[in-house]
């Protein structure tokens, strides 16, 4: 073929192709558009999960607003509760855990603290808000830590049976050797709240730290398993924290009758309830963090973390 | 032929293979129910199930919004997985109720609608149909799913369409107070205009349900299809505003669906008494409800798509499109 030919060819194919591409844009037939329901750089994020798949939000920094969140929930008149375990040397905890508490947790709503100790009097007395108390609930130690960690569920239980379930509408279940370093607001509100660890939020399931010992009642096999959720927070509606709770704590009793302890305690037994009762809303481990760990790009912004200690030292 | 020694040896190893890896298995599951059983009983389990592990690092669609600033998960293809939502639905025990009017011509859309939907809507589980018609003798009798139920319900017909439209909202009202909350625990109002063409299932269900309309094209503060003039109750002022959520399929339970129906018709009232008409009429009212309201799970495009649109790449699925017909001819 010449050059000339195939110069033809193409100034023909051109003419045909021209018009075409004119009447597409100007043919005036079903619409066409851009729809808005495309991201929008302001409130996404694109880097992290957000949705589970039963379709539970998991909480980032990013794709919620806090002003639209409170103006939804100022008006329902809430209270929240929070439990923590103050035990043995775990009580010199409980001041930095409290003042931070006052300055980031749920700001602008009732809260009331609910603090389990051994030793009432150590408790230091912290100024809180106005609309704020503190509860010091006195409860016994056991020689071992694991045997305390794993009653938490019991006593929880029996607190919200005859106390809490008046007081509160929300209950949130936390760790004491713990510090807030930023706001924990309502968007962490929902029916049942796991919040996944910080170790193995990208890790596949079958390193998950789970109990794999068939015997135990919180045993998951290896294929199974959607994330790694933290024993440090758990919380919802005071109702669902009640079953919740009463659960593992059948299943943590199911154990001890068999000789068995799960490997992380009551938290290999919440894990395993939290497999098969899917948490309504997950917190991303911006609310879970190990302050030892270095600070991976997806966490934008650390709101709960750990203090550091020397577990030998506090434990017995 | 023959039973010779061989076959009888070959038959005795065979019933000995299936003894000796059988019976070990049979003890072994009796033991495990036994025991999981008195369990299972405090909390009933979800069934187990096998399907690919979430990744937080993964996000199933980065195109699409996936949640409200609200935290509302809005609902696209690919990022559910039924089977969960199908596991925990079932051990809830609900029935849902769907409310949608033929009313004049619209009653020939009935067959299409109601053997789609018999398909493809909520698939499985328990669904109460409402009709509501003025010719309920041009209903066509059909066989339905048998956990699907058909009710046609006769009512007046009004000489304007607008008028039709907007008085649904009284309809369903009165119809929940009266029998509807007893009936059903959820409730949807559909156009019965409409076909399906892929599964609905029970990730509609929630508290409080819109869809985001097909023609959602421009910013939503800027939206032109909000009622803007303060005459009017349906009002939502210049710079406010989510979405534009689409009148022909909307839900939630029916005590939310009681108060969205009865807050919208009292605006379609008052803007009656006042001569003003909204402008996309009981679909203005239920914006504003949406907007003061806001819900809690949102329907992407793809659960009604309007035909006069060409569907855009991120709206992979059609699962629920109107039906393509001449508007003119049809309303009046």
């Amino acid at each position: 073929m010449t050059c000339g030919k195939v110069v033809k060819s193409v100034f023909i194919l051109c003419l045909i192709l021209i018009p075409i591409f004119i009447w597409m844009i100007v043919w005036n037939g079903p619409v066409r558009y851009l729809p808005y329901y495309l991201p929008c750089p302001e409130i996404l994020r694109q880097d992290v999960l957000t949705l589970t798949p039963w379709l539970a939000p998991i909480v980032w920094e990013g794709i919620f607003n806090s002003e639209l969140l409170d103006s939804a929930y100022k008006p329902l008149n809430l209270t929240i509760g929070v439990t923590a375990f103050a035990i043995g040397k775990y009580t010199k905890f409980v001041g930095p855990f409290l003042e931070s508490a006052e300055k980031f947790f749920m700001k602008g709503y009732r809260v009331n603290y609910y603090i389990f100790t051994n030793n009432p009097q150590v408790i230091p007395r912290v100024q809180l808000q106005p609309d704020r108390s503190l509860s010091i609930v006195p409860i016994k130690k056991y020689s071992h830590w694991q045997e305390t960690s794993m009653r938490r569920m019991e006593v929880i239980n029996r607190h919200i049976a005859e106390v809490s379930h008046q007081e509160v509408n929300y209950l949130f279940c936390l760790d004491i050797d713990m510090v807030f370093h930023n706001p924990w607001g309502v968007e962490t509100l929902g029916e049942m709240v796991a919040a996944i660890h910080s170790g193995y939020y990208n890790v596949p399931r079958s390193q998950f730290p789970y109990e794999r010992r068939s015997s135990s009642a919180a045993f998951i096999p290896d294929s199974q398993g959607d994330f790694y959720y933290a024993g440090a927070v758990f919380g919802g509606l005071v109702k669902q924290v009640y079953e919740f709770t009463r659960a593992c704590h059948m299943t943590i009793l199911a154990d001890k009758a068999n000789g068995i302890m799960a490997t992380w305690q009551e938290e290999s037994h919440l894990n395993r309830h939290f497999f098969s009762h899917k948490p309504s809303k997950l917190l991303s481990p911006e609310y879970v963090w190990d302050d030892t760990k270095p600070k991976p790009p997806e966490v934008r912004l650390i709101r709960f973390s750990t203090v550091d200690k020397n577990h030998k030292e506090i434990r017995d | 032929m023959q039973i010779r020694k061989v076959h009888m040896l070959l038959v005795i190893l065979m019933a000995g293979i299936i003894v000796y890896f059988g019976i070990p298995h049979i003890i072994q599951t009796s033991c495990q129910l036994a025991g999981q059983a008195d369990l299972d009983e405090t909390f009933s389990v979800l069934p187990r199930m096998s399907y690919p592990q979430p990744f937080v690092d993964k996000p199933q669609r980065t195109d699409v919004l996936l949640m409200s600033p609200w935290l509302a998960p809005i609902v696209w293809e690919g990022t559910f997985n039924r089977d969960i939502l199908n596991a925990q639905y079932r051990q809830k025990n609900l029935i849902v109720g769907v409310a949608t009017f033929a009313v004049k011509k619209y009653v020939r859309f009935t067959e299409g609608f109601l053997s789609s939907a018999n398909k493809f809507f909520l698939s499985g589980h328990r669904v109460n149909f409402y009709i509501f018609t003025d010719h309920p003798e041009k209903i066509p009798l059909m066989k339905l799913a048998p956990e699907k139920r058909l009710f046609i319900i006769p009512i007046q017909n009004y000489s304007r369409w607008q008028d039709i439209s907007m008085n649904r909202m009284d309809i369903i009202s009165s119809h929940i107070h009266s029998h509807w909350r007893y009936e059903v625990d959820y409730l949807y109002s559909m156009d019965i205009d409409v076909q399906l063409f892929e599964h609905i299932g029970v990730e509609i269900i929630d508290t409080l349900v819109g869809t985001i309309s097909s023609w959602q094209y421009t910013k939503p503060r800027e939206n032109n299809s909000y009622e803007r003039r303060p005459e009017s109750q349906a009002t939502i002022p210049s710079g406010e505003g989510d979405f534009y959520y689409a009148a022909s399929f909307y839900g939630g339970s029916v005590s939310e669906v009681y108060k969205l129906t009865t807050a919208c018709f009292k605006g379609v009232t008052e803007d009656r008494a006042n001569g003003i008409e909204a402008k996309w009429h009981e679909e203005s009212h239920l914006n504003k409800y949406l907007l003061y309201h806001k819900p809690t799970r949102l329907l992407s495009p793809e659960y009604y798509w309007d035909e006069e649109l060409i569907r855009p790449h991120i709206v992979k699925v059609k699962r629920l499109s109107s039906v393509r017909k001449d508007l003119k001819e049809v309303r009046f």
